[in-house]
């Protein structure tokens, strides 16, 4: 029995399926075993309204016959399921062409053994957490709510997983991984609208009372909402927000393999930030979701993408760094995997200014919560389309003047990060596309809108 | 299946749900990613389980697994039942459902050729040389090229006596080339940038002839490096079938989700601007033009089945009539609050997910009259742009921006110079009021997305979407500074 609780477990499995592979020709192999049990409590018109758990075993064979590849998953882990899966791995593998520049699965470094619990990355609390403790805390948050005479949506998740890494090379990894979120959006009768997020490692540690008065708080603010203008506006983006700018920087330029295929930005040595960015990828950054090792196995290496607004380097997995002629970096997603290696634990460096500061050195800007529906218009600028959502306000002479209805930019990050002019003492974890960013909040110089919305 | 999911339900009821249902799904995908002309990922993939739904006193729970065992349905279903108590501590308004007929049957996605059974090389091989004839062009800097397949066999029993069979096979494939120099990343895919879909067999793919375009593909994504850039300004657009269906998918499909406009997806995906008041008043959403209809009986559709997740049987259902906003995309849960019974939109992403409403085939009706190549012969003064880039509404889904990989100019009617890095943006209805010409059956095609995203836990849907192309008036064009 393989289970989210015993790693172990998951690790037994992989190396089963891994001797089974071997045994009927693979030259080599990597099994990925991922044992979870997720519950998620959803919430809106403050009641709940959806309320979901699921048990899962995933096993996912990259099997390999000289350099011809095949990747095989499933969740039947009979017998006859794992007989099954690595014999339709070896068909698949003769029927394929060959990988001219395969460089082989990842090994581990010398005098290295099992990787097992390399950080902390598992809590109890998060593990045993129930559907009436969920519940609880989205009672927690309705009430925040009801006290402002607002209404609450949302989510209450808890997510408990055993991932484990066996492969021919003799990469052993396995370790228990917890997470939980709250995220609570609020919405007042007379047109405004908050939210509130916090991810942890320990769902013990979520204050549902504290995140539902701060979306309603916020929520209250933006009543009433007026149209502003597009144009450029110096801007304060909140870490809700900033989460956003690590996560498609990541995506469009912090990747090895974009980097290979001339796609991205990044060059080692280039400035692409003022002096008060700095951003790494650290999986052991106990503020963030730690994770010891990736989806190959290999130890989570903490690299510095940008350090004082220079470009330092970027993520790579065991083919990007062959490539490279390098080590990887172990940032490698589950195979097969098109889009590259990706920075899963984006930090960036808190600054020295308080929040209260950050707003009073607007002369005349806009406070952003949250973005929507961000996505690329032009990649190596990392151009960005988005809509502001959830509490826009007007700034003026250092003080919030009033909220403003919703706008659309069409901005460069990257000259977003240039014209960082103040970052904030105070940083949030906050949930991006895959993994979880440690991020601070913002002051920037300019930044375009380039629309209007009528809410 | 059938004693699996009955002992969930007997389970579930036993233990207080006044009712429940079950879906046991197999699910098999198989894909294949080729770059620059080789195989750089062959990969298949099965997922087995089975989810139970239950209401107790009027609240909603859901337990899911991946173990097909009786003892596992009597846990799962137990589970499902202390959820909707853990619920019901937060519950202001009871559920209840519309009625509907007990659903029994079977339904299978006709198929002439399957794809699981085509040998694995002969794909292989389609795919390569498709790819290869793409990098083959001079400047191109690397192609991606994809093939894809999908089967699901789901049953579905309730504790109304429902029990259907169904079993759902979709195919997809594309070829695209990239040319990139310094800051300048173009590309140029075929037949759409995420792949052209529809339900059927390899019959589908062979269809697409993707080798047969696959150097034009590469012959325009490196013209577009050199091209101008796409001028802003206020312009008439003539969207192509491959860049229409998104516009339609993102600023007519969704507002239209009954769940959103009554505020379930609020936290995440959002709510709509498409009010119940609207629907009672008959809001123009757009010209006279425009009917688009959600129609899950539709040949080749990605939202084509016998029954939703609910046991609601396939329907066209009118969302537009004419300009005229006249039906929402809807379920047993949220039809009744706006006088209507469900439109038979519930669908979960496999057994681990609950349905929620999402997209069947949300099709724009062609007009009998121009064809879209005479469409253009009528435009003197305009852009055609094809194939979506890059896309992004707000959470009510007023406004848009939209990026496409290609802008061709038409002057007199003739369609000449390609220019790039072409965006628009609106506000939804007012674009769709500004369409003063829809293309013809002649230009009418199926396509979609198999990645539609809704819902927490996150679920991607597979969404079909038949469009003929149409001309917009005074869209503004070029959208930001570079």
């Amino acid at each position: 029995m393989v289970t989210a609780r015993e790693p172990e477990s998951a690790l037994a499995l992989a190396e089963d399926v891994l001797a089974r592979a071997l045994r009927i020709g693979a030259t080599e192999a990597e099994v990925l075993v991922v044992a979870g049990d997720s519950s998620l409590t959803r919430f809106a018109n403050s009641e709940i309204h959806q309320n979901v758990a699921e048990r899962s075993v995933t096993v996912n064979l990259r099997y390999i016959v000289g350099r011809r590849i095949a990747v095989v998953s499933t969740g039947k882990v009979d017998p006859e399921g794992l007989r099954s899966l690595v014999h339709r791995a070896a068909a698949i593998a003769r029927s394929c062409e060959e990988l001219e520049d395969w460089a082989g699965l990842p090994a581990p470094a010398e005098g290295m053994g099992t990787i097992t619990g390399g950080v902390p990355a598992w809590a109890a609390g998060t593990a045993d957490a129930t559907p009436e403790f969920r519940a609880e805390g989205v009672r927690a948050v309705i009430a925040a709510a009801d006290a402002a005479g607002v209404i609450a949506y949302g989510s209450f998740s808890n997510d408990a997983e055993a991932v484990a890494v066996a492969n021919s090379a003799g990469i052993r990894a396995a370790e228990g991984r917890t997470s939980a979120q709250l995220l609570t959006v609020h919405m007042s009768p007379d047109g405004g609208t908050g939210y509130a997020e916090m991810v942890s490692m320990d769902a013990t540690s979520i204050d549902a009372a504290a995140l539902g008065r701060e979306a309603a708080t916020k929520a209250r603010a933006s009543d009433h909402p007026v149209s502003a203008l597009a144009g450029d506006y110096p801007v304060v983006l909140e870490e809700y927000v900033v989460v956003d700018i690590t996560d498609q920087l990541g995506y469009v330029g912090f990747n090895a393999l974009s980097v290979q295929e001339d796609r991205s930005f990044a060059e080692p040595g280039r400035r692409i930030g003022s002096d008060l960015v700095t951003i790494v990828d650290d999986g052991s950054d106990p503020h963030g979701l730690p994770m010891s090792f990736d989806y190959e196995g290999v130890p989570k290496q903490r690299v510095a993408l940008v350090d004082a607004g220079i470009c330092r380097d970027v993520v790579y997995d065991s083919q990007t760094a062959a490539r490279a002629g390098r080590m990887s970096t172990g940032h490698g997603l589950p195979a097969p995997n098109p889009w590259g290696p990706f920075p899963l634990n984006a930090v960036m460096s808190a600054g020295t200014t308080s929040r209260e500061e950050l707003i009073g050195g607007l002369e005349r800007g806009l406070l952003v919560t949250r973005f929507h529906y961000t996505n690329v218009v032009h990649p190596k600028l990392a151009i960005i389309t988005g809509m502001t959502r959830d509490g826009t306000f007007l700034v003026e002479g250092g003080k919030i003047v009033g909220p403003v209805r919703n706008l659309r930019y069409t901005q460069s990050y990257l000259d977003a990060l240039a014209g960082v002019n103040a970052v904030s003492s105070e940083r949030k974890t906050v949930r991006g596309f895959l993994g979880a960013a440690v991020v601070p909040a913002l002051r920037i110089d300019g930044w375009t809108f380039t629309g209007v919305t009528e809410f | 299946m059938k004693d699996l999911a009955d002992r969930a339900l007997d389970t579930a009821a036993q233990l207080g749900a006044t009712y429940a249902d079950v879906r046991v799904i197999r699910r098999r995908d198989e894909s294949i990613s080729v770059k620059s002309g080789r195989v750089e990922g062959v990969a298949m993939g099965e997922s087995d389980g089975f989810g139970v739904r239950v209401l107790v006193d009027g609240a909603w729970g859901f337990a899911a697994s991946d173990t097909l065992e009786l003892d596992e349905a009597d846990r799962i279903g137990a589970l499902a039942v202390r959820i909707a108590k853990a619920s019901a501590t937060a519950l202001r308004n009871r559920v209840t459902l519309d009625a509907r007929p007990v659903a029994t049957g079977t339904f299978e996605t006709p198929v002439v050729e399957d794809p699981f059974k085509i040998p694995l090389e002969a794909k292989i091989s389609d795919l390569v040389a498709a790819d290869r004839a793409a990098g083959r062009v001079k400047g191109v800097s690397f192609t991606e090229s994809m093939y894809a397949a999908h089967r699901e066999w789901k049953t579905f029993a309730a504790t109304d006596g429902s029990f259907t069979e169904q079993m759902i096979t979709q195919v997809g494939a594309a070829v695209e080339a990239n040319a990139i120099e310094r800051d300048e990343h173009q590309r140029r895919s075929y037949p759409d940038s995420g792949g052209g879909y529809q339900a059927g067999g390899y019959e589908y793919v062979r269809s697409l002839d993707l080798l047969g375009h696959a150097e034009e593909v590469g012959e325009e994504a490196v013209a577009l490096l050199t091209a101008p850039q796409c001028p802003p300004g206020n312009r008439t657009l003539v969207l192509d079938p491959s860049m229409l269906y998104l516009q339609l998918h993102e600023s007519c499909g969704h507002p239209t989700e009954l769940d959103r406009v009554f505020g379930t997806e609020a936290s995440y995906a959002g709510t709509s601007f498409l009010t119940p008041d609207k629907l009672a008043e008959g809001f123009m959403y757009g010209s006279e033009l425009v009917t688009i209809v959600a129609d899950a009986t539709a040949a080749g559709g990605l939202g084509t089945f016998g029954w939703d997740d609910e046991g609601v049987a396939a329907q066209a259902v009118p969302l537009i009539q004419n300009g005229k906003f006249v039906g929402y995309q809807s379920s047993r849960e949220t039809a009744p609050r706006v006088g209507r019974q469900s439109s038979g939109g519930m669908r979960a992403d496999g057994w681990n997910r609950i349905p929620l409403i999402r997209m069947t085939n949300v099709n724009m009706l062609p007009v009998p009259g121009m064809s879209l190549d005479e469409i253009v012969a009528d435009t003197d003064d305009g852009l055609y742009l094809a194939n979506n880039r890059s896309w992004s509404i707000d959470d009510r889904r007023l406004n848009f921006q939209f990026a496409t990989e290609v802008a061709y100019e038409i002057k007199g009617g003739v369609k000449g110079r390609l220019f790039k890095n072409c965006t628009y943006t609106g506000i939804t209805y007012e674009f769709w009021r500004s369409c003063d010409a829809v293309g013809d059956a002649r230009s009418f095609v199926m396509l979609g997305t198999p990645n539609c995203g809704k819902g927490e836990p996150s679920q991607s849907a597979r969404v079909g979407h038949a469009v003929p192309g149409a001309r917009f008036r005074n869209v503004q064009v070029g959208v930001g500074k570079w």
